[in-house]
C-alpha cells in the first residue's frame, strides 16, 4: 500500500511535469491524474474549453448554494434544536422565484450554448478534405484533395511498441495534417457504428454505415493528437486508436508525395485487423 | 358503492387465504405480489452488482486483470444495464413499494386487477430468466443495454444471444405496461371517499405520472424490438443500411423510450423522498401542488428530449439546437422539486433517522447529478463529453445511486408495516455512511476521468487513466462493504428486529398506511377510511 501511495505521488508530479511542458510540441492526450478537459488545439476545442470554465463557475455556485441550505436546514432546524414544527407549506413569491431564477439561468447558458453549437458545425469555406472510414477495428483515411490517395491505420500491439509510444494509443499509420488550415473531415463506416474522437481537437462524431457525417477542425498548433474509438463497436471497441501527426504545410507537401506512393499499391485494406488487432493490449 | 359493501361480509371469509407455495405462486394479494418483486429485485441487484464489481476490478489497473474475452466485457456490461434498469429498480419502486403502498395510501382494499397484477409479476420472472439464458447461451449480447444496430444485427452478434435478450425484454415490457394499466386504474377509480386526486400521497403522484410513462413509452420499445429481431431472423431490414434501412432509426425509436425511461426510474424515487422528507421534517411537504405537477411536466417533457443521446449521431444542427433548448428546460420542474424539499425541511424538526438520511444523500447526489446533467444537454460542449466516463458518472449520480438511496431509504422507511419489525436503528446509519462515501468515491472521480477524455464500455484504457480509475475502484470495495451491510441488516430485521407499532414515527407519518397495524394485515381497509381535509394525507389543497 506504501508504495502504491508514493507510485501515486510520483505520477501526479510526472504529471504536472508533463503538463508543463506541454507548450512546446503539442501532445493532444490525457495525462495523469487530470482533473479537466484535454488541452485545446482546435477553435472549436478552445471554445469548448471557454463554455466549460462557464459552465464549471454555474454548476459549482448551483451545488455550493443547494448543498449550503441542506447543511444549514440539517443544523438549524434538527430536532434538538427546534422541537416545534412550523406548519408553513405555501409561499407564493419564493415559489415564483425559484422557477423564474433557474429559467434565467438557463437562458444565460443558452445563448452561448447556441453560439458553440452553430460554429462547431461546420465550416463554409474549407480548404481540404479528409475521409474517415471505420472498419472492425481500425480506421482509414483518405485524402480525396491530396490525389485520393488512402491507407489503413492499425492499432500497434503493446509488445510491438517502441520507447514513447503510447500503449492503446499508438497506430503504424498515423493520419498526417497540416496545421492552420480548415480541414473538412466525412466520417462514415463499413461495417457498425464507431465514433471517430480526438478530445483535443474537439472532435466527436459516430462514423454510421450508410450515412456521411461531417465536421471540421483547425488544428493551431504541431505535435500529436491522440483520441480513441468512442462507440462501443465489438469486442475490440477498446482498441482502435486515433493518431493525428500535425505538421507544417511544407512537411504536410512532402509527407503527400512520399504517403502517394507508400499506399499507391495498397488502396482498400491490405491487412484485415483481426490478427493484429487481436492482442489488444 | 360496492367496496362498501364488502365490510359487511364476515370476517372469517377474508381469513382464509391460500398458505404455502400456492400463496405466492397464484397471489392475487398486493402486499404479496409487492414482496414477490422486492425479493426478485434484490436477486437482480445481486446479479448486477457482482457484475459492477467485476467491471471495477478489471478496470483498476491498466492492462488486462482478468478478463480476457472482450465479448465477455461487454456482456458484462450489457447485463450489468439491462439487470439494473428493469430488473432492479423498477421491480423495486414500481412494483414493490408502489404494490405495497398505493392501495394502503389512497385507502383502497387492493389492486383494481389483481389477477393482472400475479401475471405482471410473473412475466417479469421469466423475462429475468430470459435475460440470465441470454448471457450463458452462445456468446451473449456484447451490444450495451442500448443495443444499437448493426452491432446488434445477426451479422455482427451471431447466435441466440441477442434474440434472448430482445424476448427478454418484450416479456418484462409486456408486464410493466399490464402493471401500468393497474396503477393507473387503481389510482383513478379506487381512491376512498374524499381522497381527491389533489389529496393523494406524492408517492401515489409519483406512481401515476410513472404508469403513464410506462404505458406510452414502453409500446415504442416493443415496436422497435420486434423490428430488430425481424431483422435478424427474418430478413427484413429496418435497419440494415444494405436493403435502404437505416440504423439511426433505431437510435430515434430506443430513445423515445429510453428517455422517459430514466423517468420512470427516478419519478418513484422523487415520491418517495417526498414521504421520507415530510414524515421526518413533522411538516407537510411544501408547495404540494407544485410537486406534484412538477412530476407531471417532468414526465411531458421526458417525451419530446430524445435525441439528446444521439448529439454526435449527425443530426442536424438545428435539430440540435431544439434538442438542447428542451433538455436544459426539464432543469426548471426539478429545481422546484429540490427547492421544496429544501423548503419542506425548513422551519421543520428533523429527525435524522435513516431514511432521512438517504433522503438528504438522495438530494445531494441528484443535485451533483443535475448539474452535470445541465452540462451535457448542450449540445455544443457534449462533443467533448459524450461517450465518456462523465456521462456515466452523471447518469449514476443522478439516476442510478440516486434510486438505490431511494429504494434504501423506502426499504427503512416501511419495512416496519411490512414486515412487523423495525430495522436497527444504529447499523443502518453506519450502513448509510459507508454507503454514502463508497458511492461517492466510486462516481466522483469518474467526471475527472470523462472529461480527460476516457471513453466509456471499454476493458482496457490508456495509463493515464490510471489514478482515478484506482480510485473509483476503491469506491467500489467501498459501496460493496455497504451492500453486504445492508444485506446483514435486511436478515437481522427479519430474525431479530423489534416488534413495531403501527406508527413507529409519530406525527410526521400521517399518510393512511400508518393508520393500519404493522405488520399490515392481509387484507387492509376492508372498511373504506373517509378522508376529510387535513387528514390522512399531507397537505390540503384548498
Amino acid at each position: 500500500m506504501l508504495e502504491r501511495l508514493k507510485f501515486i505521488a510520483l505520477s501526479a508530479a510526472l504529471g504536472g511535469l508533463a503538463w508543463s511542458s506541454a507548450a512546446f510540441a503539442a501532445e493532444g492526450r490525457a495525462y495523469p491524474w487530470q482533473l479537466g478537459l484535454q488541452d485545446a488545439h482546435s477553435p472549436v476545442m478552445a471554445r469548448i474549453h471557454d463554455f466549460n470554465n462557464m459552465l464549471l463557475v454555474i454548476q459549482v455556485l448551483i451545488v455550493v448554494f443547494v448543498l449550503g441550505i441542506l447543511a444549514y436546514v440539517i443544523f438549524r432546524f434538527n430536532a434538538k434544536r427546534n422541537p416545534v414544527p412550523s406548519k408553513t407549506t405555501h409561499n407564493t413569491l419564493l415559489e415564483i422565484l425559484w422557477t423564474a431564477v433557474p429559467i434565467v439561468i438557463l437562458v444565460i447558458i443558452a445563448i452561448p450554448s447556441m453560439k458553440l453549437l452553430y460554429y462547431s458545425d461546420k465550416t463554409q469555406d474549407y480548404d481540404m478534405t479528409l475521409k474517415v472510414t471505420g472498419h472492425q477495428w481500425y480506421w482509414s483515411y483518405a485524402y480525396p484533395d491530396q490525389g485520393d490517395f488512402s491507407f489503413d491505420s492499425i492499432p500497434v500491439p503493446a509488445d510491438d511498441l517502441e520507447e514513447g509510444q503510447l500503449r492503446l494509443l499508438t497506430v503504424d499509420n498515423r493520419v498526417v495534417l497540416p496545421v492552420d488550415t480548415d480541414i473538412q473531415v466525412l466520417i462514415t463506416s463499413d461495417d457498425v457504428i464507431h465514433d471517430w474522437a480526438v478530445p483535443s481537437l474537439g472532435m466527436k462524431i459516430d462514423a454510421t454505415p450508410g450515412r456521411i457525417n461531417e465536421r471540421w477542425v483547425r488544428i493551431d498548433q504541431e505535435g500529436m493528437y491522440y483520441g480513441q474509438c468512442s462507440e462501443l463497436c465489438g469486442v475490440y471497441h477498446g482498441f482502435m486508436p486515433i493518431q493525428v501527426e500535425a505538421v507544417s504545410k511544407e512537411a504536410f507537401a512532402e509527407w503527400v508525395k512520399q504517403a502517394k506512393e507508400e499506399f499507391a499499391a495498397t488502396g482498400r485494406p491490405a491487412v484485415r485487423v483481426a490478427e493484429t488487432g487481436r492482442q489488444g493490449r | 358503492m360496492a367496496f362498501g359493501a364488502v365490510a359487511g361480509h364476515g370476517e372469517h371469509e377474508h381469513e382464509h387465504h391460500p398458505t404455502g407455495w400456492k400463496r405466492w405462486v397464484f397471489s392475487t394479494n398486493h402486499k404479496d405480489i409487492g414482496t414477490l418483486y422486492i425479493i426478485l429485485s434484490i436477486v437482480a441487484a445481486m446479479i448486477g452488482g457482482l457484475m459492477s464489481w467485476a467491471i471495477r476490478l478489471e478496470l483498476a489497473e491498466p492492462g488486462i486483470q482478468f478478463i480476457n474475452d472482450f465479448q465477455f466485457y461487454n456482456v458484462l456490461v450489457t447485463a450489468h444495464g439491462f439487470l439494473m434498469v428493469f430488473f432492479v429498480v423498477m421491480p423495486a419502486m414500481i412494483g414493490g413499494f408502489g404494490n405495497w403502498f398505493v392501495p394502503l395510501m389512497i385507502g383502497a382494499p387492493d389492486m383494481a386487477f389483481p389477477r393482472m397484477n400475479n401475471i405482471s409479476f410473473w412475466l417479469l420472472a421469466a423475462a429475468l430468466v430470459l435475460l440470465i439464458l441470454s448471457a450463458v447461451v452462445g456468446d451473449g449480447p456484447g451490444t450495451g443495454w442500448t443495443v444499437y444496430p448493426p452491432l446488434s444485427s445477426a451479422t455482427f452478434q451471431p447466435g441466440p444471444s441477442v434474440d434472448f435478450g430482445i424476448l427478454a425484454l418484450h416479456l418484462a415490457g409486456a408486464s410493466s405496461i399490464l402493471g401500468a394499466i393497474n396503477f393507473i386504474c387503481t389510482i383513478l377509480n379506487m381512491r376512498a371517499p374524499g381522497m381527491t386526486m389533489h389529496r393523494m400521497p406524492l408517492f401515489v403522484w409519483a406512481i401515476l405520472v410513472t404508469a403513464f410513462l410506462l404505458l406510452l413509452a414502453l409500446p415504442v420499445l416493443a415496436g422497435g424490438l420486434t423490428m430488430l429481431l425481424v431483422d435478424r431472423n427474418f430478413g427484413t431490414s429496418f435497419f440494415v443500411v444494405e436493403g435502404g434501412g437505416d440504423p439511426v432509426l433505431w437510435q430515434h425509436l430506443f430513445w423515445f423510450f429510453g428517455h422517459p425511461e430514466v423517468y420512470i426510474i427516478i419519478i418513484p424515487a422523487f415520491g418517495i423522498i417526498s414521504q421520507i422528507v415530510s414524515t421526518f421534517s413533522k411538516k407537510p411537504v411544501f408547495g404540494y401542488l407544485g410537486m406534484a405537477y412538477a412530476m407531471v411536466s417532468i414526465g411531458f417533457v421526458g417525451f419530446i428530449v430524445w435525441a439528446h443521446h444521439m448529439y454526435t449521431s449527425g443530426l442536424g444542427v438545428d435539430a440540435r439546437a431544439y434538442f438542447t433548448a428542451a433538455t436544459l428546460i426539464i432543469a426548471v420542474p426539478t429545481g422546484v422539486k429540490i427547492f421544496s424539499w429544501l423548503a419542506t425541511m425548513w422551519g421543520g424538526s428533523i429527525d435524522l433517522k435513516a431514511p432521512m438520511l438517504y433522503a438528504i444523500g438522495f438530494i445531494w447526489l441528484f443535485v451533483i447529478g443535475g448539474v452535470t446533467g445541465v452540462l451535457l444537454a448542450n449540445a455544443g460542449i457534449d462533443f467533448a463529453m459524450h461517450d465518456t466516463y462523465y456521462v456515466v458518472a452523471h447518469f449514476h449520480y443522478v439516476m442510478a445511486i440516486a434510486a438505490i438511496f431511494a429504494m434504501f431509504g423506502g426499504w427503512f422507511y416501511w419495512i416496519s408495516k411490512m414486515s412487523g419489525r423495525q430495522y436497527p436503528e444504529t447499523l443502518a446509519q453506519i450502513q448509510f455512511w459507508v454507503f454514502f462515501i463508497g458511492v461517492n468515491v466510486l462516481f466522483f472521480p469518474q467526471h475527472f476521468s470523462g472529461l480527460a477524455g476516457m471513453p466509456r464500455r471499454i476493458p482496457d484504457y490508456p495509463d493515464a487513466y490510471w489514478g482515478w480509475n484506482f480510485v473509483s475502484s476503491i469506491g467500489a470495495l467501498i459501496t460493496m462493504v455497504g451492500t453486504f451491510m445492508f444485506l446483514y441488516i435486511m436478515w437481522y430485521t427479519y430474525r431479530k428486529g423489534a416488534i413495531a407499532e403501527a406508527n413507529p414515527w409519530g406525527e410526521g407519518a400521517t399518510t393512511l398506511e400508518w393508520s393500519v397495524p404493522s405488520p399490515a394485515p392481509f387484507h387492509t381497509h376492508e372498511e373504506l377510511p373517509v378522508i376529510s381535509a387535513g387528514t390522512g394525507h399531507h397537505a390540503p389543497a384548498e
